[in-house]
């Protein structure tokens, strides 16, 4: 079993210089780089499509539950009069309704999608801040959405504590996540070769990048838990075991206002992380977090 | 109905929410979800998703404690409007009737498995003990107020009727129907909690909301206050407080009119 990565192996400031050279000057090294490595291991695998199936359910869920109120407020009351962000509908001059995104003292049109929306086959439009084919359940029903989303809360808190313990004690944290001192000095060449779409190939890419660690560590380590945080801060009993705590978050509005911004953050996290898969040879992704088998991609110009 | 935890911006739900249900599942069969959908709508699934409930309540009973305590503020942090929600004006005529007269002939029933089964009108009520708390009321639909209640603990009044061995629930019977008041069938909004919820410091009977009588629409003449759970819990309109072994028999079941309608029991979360 070879590790998913090898941190004898200092990472090379310029990955794409140094496969260049490898395969103009040797095709056999080259081949080599293109080899097939055990990337990911059951324990990660499994825990990633536990947290996809798991996210999505508590992100539609959720969708649901904020439905019920679309409007958010920092502090521990209410103000509804001054929400900073709100989703609703006005009357349109056709007689209908259109759909507008509040935020501050903004007013957006989001008719369709955001305040009025079309459910299934419906041809008039119904108010409701996100659109049918976004919640779960797809009819605005508050308790069926809660009974979704607090059950599923369970198992994702569960997986995430499993998968916390797993990175301290099987190593993965310390190997693959947090990024090496030469990892640190190229960040600046790491983002230029984002910014041009470069990917890693043969050796350098059996790491992660280290942008790529700094965004898992963030979300691992930033944004779950506080989402969780702001979640326990919403709950009326969880305010009593220490009374005064939800305040160090603002307040149970100003909790309600975190956890929806730290699940848009997870949203901005997931676009990126699919589309870079999807850039990067999303087959061998997809087959690398299924069977755990990953090929180094071979270096541009190699036919290997 | 109007006491409703979906806010006044959504459609009603229609008396039959299954059917309801069925016909919006029809119009977005073709979307991927659509098997969550076809599981929501299976009575056994939903049954084990509403297990989590009894997870949620045991945990955060160990992490806080029967008598751990909610946040309370200050005077500064009562919002300037109490929100009220749900009935804001019973339209039964019995609970008219009592409204007119002031509630001079109101009066508070405690009966079922207790040892002496008493009434007490809402002069007795005052003139026991009280207790003042501000706190936070959280909706179940998310948003929060802030307001100061005054009332008689609960443990005070159920001291008085001494509650058997057996009796391990309260339930508070109220006096606004949800549907029409007229209609065969009991709709009247009813709530119940745990003994151990019964007998926490600030789980009141309230009689007044920030120095003033409680309004007709905050649940004059006297409300539950349960302060470590969601405001569904906070029964208004108080008419019977019912001591019993279990809440099965009653209604539809589930301890109350929104658990009869899907949602949890346990509203500490």
């Amino acid at each position: 079993m070879s590790s998913p990565a090898n941190p004898a192996t200092p990472a090379a400031r310029s990955p794409i210089a140094a496969a260049d050279a490898t395969s103009a000057s040797d095709p056999a090294a080259a081949r080599k780089a293109s080899r097939t490595i055990y990337r990911h291991r059951v324990p990660v695998r499994v825990m990633h499509w536990v947290n996809v199936v798991c996210l999505t359910i508590l992100l539609m869920s959720g969708l649901t539950i904020f439905n019920a109120h679309p409007a958010l407020y920092w502090g521990q009351a209410s103000t509804f009069d001054d929400p900073w962000l709100s989703i609703g509908a006005v009357d349109a001059p056709d007689g209908g309704i259109r759909g507008v995104t509040t935020l501050g003292s903004h007013q957006f049109s989001t008719d369709g999608v955001l305040g009025a929306s079309r459910v299934g086959n419906e041809t008039r439009k119904t108010v409701r801040a996100f659109p049918s084919w976004s919640t779960l359940p797809s009819p605005q029903w508050l308790a069926l959405g809660r009974n979704w989303h607090l059950a599923f809360a369970w198992l994702f808190v569960a997986n995430g504590i499993a998968y916390v313990l797993y990175a301290i004690f099987s190593g993965h944290l310390t190997r693959d996540l947090l990024p090496t001192r030469p990892e640190w000095a190229g960040i600046g060449q790491a983002v230029k070769d984002h910014i041009l779409f470069r990917h890693p190939t043969g050796e350098n890419a059996k790491r992660y990048n280290v942008l790529q660690n700094l965004a898992y560590l963030v979300v691992v380590f930033g944004l779950f838990p506080l989402l969780i945080l702001a979640g326990f801060g919403m709950s009326p009993r969880l305010d009593a075991v220490f009374p005064g705590w939800v305040s160090l978050l603002g307040g149970r509005q100003s909790a309600r206002s975190l956890h929806f911004l730290a699940t848009f953050g997870l949203l901005l996290f997931t676009f990126v992380h699919v589309f870079e898969v999807l850039i990067s040879g999303v087959w061998n992704q997809m087959r690398s977090m299924v069977t755990g088998w990953y090929t180094l991609p071979a270096a541009k110009g190699d036919k290997s | 109905m109007i006491k409703k935890p979906i806010s006044s911006g959504h459609p009603k739900p229609l008396p039959n929410r299954r059917s309801a249900l069925r016909a919006a599942l029809a119009g977005v069969g073709a979307f991927g979800l659509a098997g969550c959908d076809r599981l929501s709508n299976n009575p056994g699934f939903v049954k084990s998703l509403k297990s989590a409930q009894y997870l949620s309540e045991a945990t955060q009973k160990l992490v806080a404690g029967p008598s751990a305590m909610a946040q309370e503020f200050s005077e500064a942090d009562i919002s300037p409007r109490f929100k009220p929600n749900g009935t804001m004006m019973p339209g039964d005529a019995d609970y008219r009737d009592l409204l007119a007269n002031g509630f001079a002939e109101w009066k508070l029933e405690v009966d079922g498995l207790v040892e002496k089964p008493a009434a007490f009108s809402l002069a007795e009520l005052r003139a026991m003990p009280s207790r003042t708390q501000i706190t936070r009321h959280d909706c179940v639909e998310g948003w929060s107020v802030i307001g100061k209640w005054k009332g008689v603990q609960l443990s005070h009044v159920l001291a008085q009727v001494r509650p058997t061995a057996k009796a391990k629930f309260v339930v508070f019977r109220c006096a606004d129907s949800m549907d029409d008041p007229n209609a065969d069938e009991d709709s009247t909004y009813y709530e119940s909690i745990s003994m151990s919820e019964a007998r926490h410091a600030q789980t009141i009977l309230a009689y007044d909301l920030n120095d003033k009588t409680l309004p007709v629409a905050n649940g004059a003449p006297l409300r539950l206050r349960v302060e470590r759970q969601l405001g569904y819990k906070q029964a208004k309109y108080l008419m019977r407080l019912e001591l019993v072994e279990d809440f099965r028999d009653i209604r539809d079941g589930a301890g109350g009119y929104w658990e009869d309608n899907g949602y949890e029991w346990y509203a500490g979360i």
